[in-house]
């Protein structure tokens, strides 16, 4: 994310401490080094409830991520259950393309499954209805 | 900058900058919070809240991530297994 000139902020209703002896005793040990990033801690659940992703029944925080730009605007957000853990990559897609069309003032827009360096479309009168021969199904699933 | 605290036997502060509107509810008394609607495409609501950063305490306020892309990932627990 450092790379792509993101910031990462995780939030759980975990305590500070219960956050510094999880980095300490087991995450430190998968990344070889301290959490990069803040772990915020939100113990009554309120800044989740403002996001939708808190559980009251089970006092947790689903897996909720969201896609905020620099000007707070928030830009892509999902939603998962517990037990399914999240696709990392779709994540850094989506914001490769948001920081792409926002790069291009709004002057370009990016298909399905667009990604670096694939083709983006340029809305304008001369594209309505001829998407068709810009742009082929078969290119959401290529590389 | 976040702000570093020393830690004590209380919960650290917190508090939301945007969190809720109180209305009042027409033929009630009572006062009814409404939550802010969460929307893409429009502002995040705004937050303040304690955090673990490398080492130290902190108080981190979402407004200080203005002009920066940011990822926010909310997760059920620490030590759970995904």
């Amino acid at each position: 994310m450092q790379e792509i000139g993101v910031d990462v902020l995780s939030v759980s209703v975990d305590s500070v401490f219960v956050h510094k002896i999880w980095n300490d005793n087991e995450l430190s040990k998968m990344v070889n080094k301290d959490v990069p990033f803040p772990m915020l801690s939100d113990q009554n659940g309120s800044i989740g409830k403002m996001y939708g992703v808190y559980d009251e029944e089970s006092g947790v925080e689903t897996r909720g991520r969201f896609i905020i730009d620099p000007d707070g605007i928030l830009q892509g957000f999902e939603v998962l259950t517990p037990p399914v853990g999240r696709n990392v990559e779709e994540t850094i897609r989506q914001i490769k393309a948001f920081q792409h069309v926002r790069g291009s003032e709004g002057t370009e827009v990016t298909p399905a499954g667009w990604k670096p360096n694939k083709k983006t479309l340029k809305p304008g009168t001369e594209l309505v209805g001829n998407v068709w021969k810009e742009w082929g199904v078969n290119e959401a699933f290529e590389d | 900058m976040p702000t570093e605290f020393n830690p004590g036997c209380e919960r650290p502060a917190k508090k939301e900058k945007s969190p809720s509107i109180d209305i009042e509810v027409q033929n009630n008394e009572e006062k009814k919070e409404e939550q802010v609607m969460l929307k893409v495409g429009k502002p995040v609501p705004e937050f303040t809240a304690p955090a673990y950063y490398q080492g130290k305490f902190m108080n981190v306020d979402l407004s200080e991530y203005k002009g920066k892309w940011l990822l926010l990932c909310f997760y059920p627990g620490d030590f759970t297994f995904v």
